[in-house]
């Protein structure tokens, strides 16, 4: 159990009436990605947030670089946030800062490197996610919505985290771009991050970037596993939602 | 009315917990300290204008009002005692709360609220911060430094422009207008207010501070965060007010 990067058992999370998660179960290995799919109000976003120590879970274990967090409180939870970069669905890039900034700021608050050193580690994550020097002093709005989230990708990049959580990477991009972040999550396996969990309705994402499948319904996994044993299966409700078909999701 | 009085109970106790967390979290790492001057420079230094034109007509009307009514019972000559106490002990403190604290507030609200909507706290939380020392903190502290900046300066101009005022409309002789003003107030008159002012400014900012992070329903919640946040610290001076100066009262008669 212990060289699980994530492990998480009956996870369980209410939100007045409603229970998003409803034991949620697995584990993380290093070296994986893991696709977590689901339709709009699953709790895709909630089990992603809850894995980052943003929203405590009611019920369940979770651990995480084997680190029970799920009672910690937020002071001891940043340590442990600081080895994981998380990428918003909205990047949620700092909009009074530039893009220079914004990807420099967490090693200005966490390291006391030189200037010269930053300017430097934040070209190379910017290069990494495909943006050239141009783009270091513009503001947040004046970037489009593929760039911002390059920009987001970049700014957990540079303190190079253990894992990486994806919020929906392609969500409101055209296709050309949606393509272009699946293929740069690919790059990232290869050597800067190769750990990951993407949460993501983009069944073309997942078959792009997933070494595993998991998809969430009614606050369960429905099924996980390989990708293309997922992809394949026989379960009407997995084919079902693959297939965009709402009506199973909601039954 | 179960839902309204469920929301009041939310609201004290999130404000008093987020008071905790910024009692708890005041030791800042020293790069911060940066953060305070430049709260300090947003807070107080562009709310001058506001501050100190208000004291002004304040204390020109106030002067003006007295004389002309206190000539009535022949008491004329006390104008200026009357109008420096007024202004050092309430009208300089208070009205400097409301119009600088409404404004401050509003714009830490705002602020911090579409931080709140977009994610951008979230955003701090993740990257390993602690943002109630990025965000909170140096904006309460810079408050408890800025609103008795502000109210002596307001103090000042307030009294001075009740004696120009009575100078130039009831002819009344400045050199007298002075020395019965000094001869009457007292210190104490003057740090009583100022003292109350390091309480408001905390204040403040933490209604500020609380309703921008509590901003929930996007864009349109923010603009209701924002009034509320208007509403709260000038109803929050103005009762809190009340009992502070019978507190001091009691204290420091």
């Amino acid at each position: 159990m212990a060289d699980h990067i994530v492990d998480a058992t009956e996870l369980r999370k209410r939100f007045g009436a409603t229970e998003v998660l409803r034991g949620v179960s697995f584990a993380l290995d290093k070296r994986e990605t893991l696709v977590i799919m689901g339709g709009s109000g699953s709790g895709k976003t909630v089990l992603l947030r809850t894995i980052a120590g943003l929203i405590r879970p009611d019920a369940g274990g979770i651990e995480v670089f084997g680190i029970p967090i799920a009672r910690l409180s937020e002071e001891e939870l940043l340590p442990v946030r600081r080895r994981m970069g998380y990428v918003f669905q909205g990047a949620a890039l700092f909009d009074s800062l530039s893009v220079h900034e914004n990807v420099a700021f967490p090693l200005r608050e966490h390291t006391n490197l030189p200037e010269v050193e930053i300017r430097s580690r934040v070209e190379h994550v910017l290069s990494l996610v495909g943006l050239g020097e141009d783009a270091l002093p513009k503001l947040p709005s004046e970037l489009s919505g593929g760039m911002r989230k390059r920009v987001g990708i970049a700014r957990a990049l540079v303190i190079e985290p253990e894992m990486l959580l994806f919020d929906e990477p392609t969500a409101g991009l055209d296709p050309t771009n949606s393509k272009l972040v699946g293929e740069l999550i690919l790059r990232l396996k290869d050597g800067v991050c190769d750990t990951s969990i993407v949460v993501t309705h983009d069944v073309e994402l997942a078959r792009t970037v997933a070494d595993r499948v998991a998809i969430l319904m009614n606050g369960r996994f429905a099924v996980i596993g390989p990708v293309s044993d997922v992809m394949n299966s026989a379960d009407p409700v997995v084919q079902g939602f693959l297939a965009g078909d709402v009506r199973v999701v909601t039954t | 009315m179960e839902a309204y009085l469920r929301r009041t109970a939310m609201w004290y106790g999130g404000v008093g917990l987020l008071t905790m967390q910024v009692l708890r979290s005041l030791a800042l790492p020293p790069k911060y300290f940066r953060l305070i001057v430049q709260e300090i420079e947003i807070q107080g230094v562009r709310s001058l204008g506001v501050a100190l034109t208000a004291s002004v007509f304040t204390g020109m009307v106030f002067a003006l009002q007295s004389a002309v009514n206190m000539a009535r019972f022949g008491a004329e000559s006390y104008v200026g005692p009357i109008a420096a106490l007024a202004i050092l002990r309430e009208l300089g403190p208070v009205l400097t709360a409301i119009l600088v604290g409404g404004k401050v507030a509003s714009g830490i609200t705002a602020e911090l609220g579409s931080m709140r909507v977009t994610e951008q706290i979230d955003a701090l939380r993740t990257l390993g911060v602690n943002y109630i020392k990025r965000l909170i903190v140096p904006r309460v502290l810079a408050a408890l430094v800025v609103f008795p900046l502000l109210t002596i300066l307001a103090d000042v101009l307030g009294v001075l422009g009740g004696m120009v005022i009575m100078f130039l409309e009831r002819g009344a002789d400045m050199y007298t207008y002075w020395n019965v003003t000094t001869y009457w107030v007292t210190p104490r008159d003057f740090l009583t207010g100022v003292a109350k002012t390091v309480f408001f400014g905390g204040l403040i900012t933490l209604i500020g501070c609380y309703n921008g992070l509590s901003t929930e329903g996007g864009t349109e919640g923010l603009g209701r965060a924002t009034t509320a946040t208007v509403v709260h610290v000038t109803m929050g001076v103005i009762v809190s007010d009340f009992f502070l100066t019978k507190i001091l009262l009691m204290l420091f008669w």
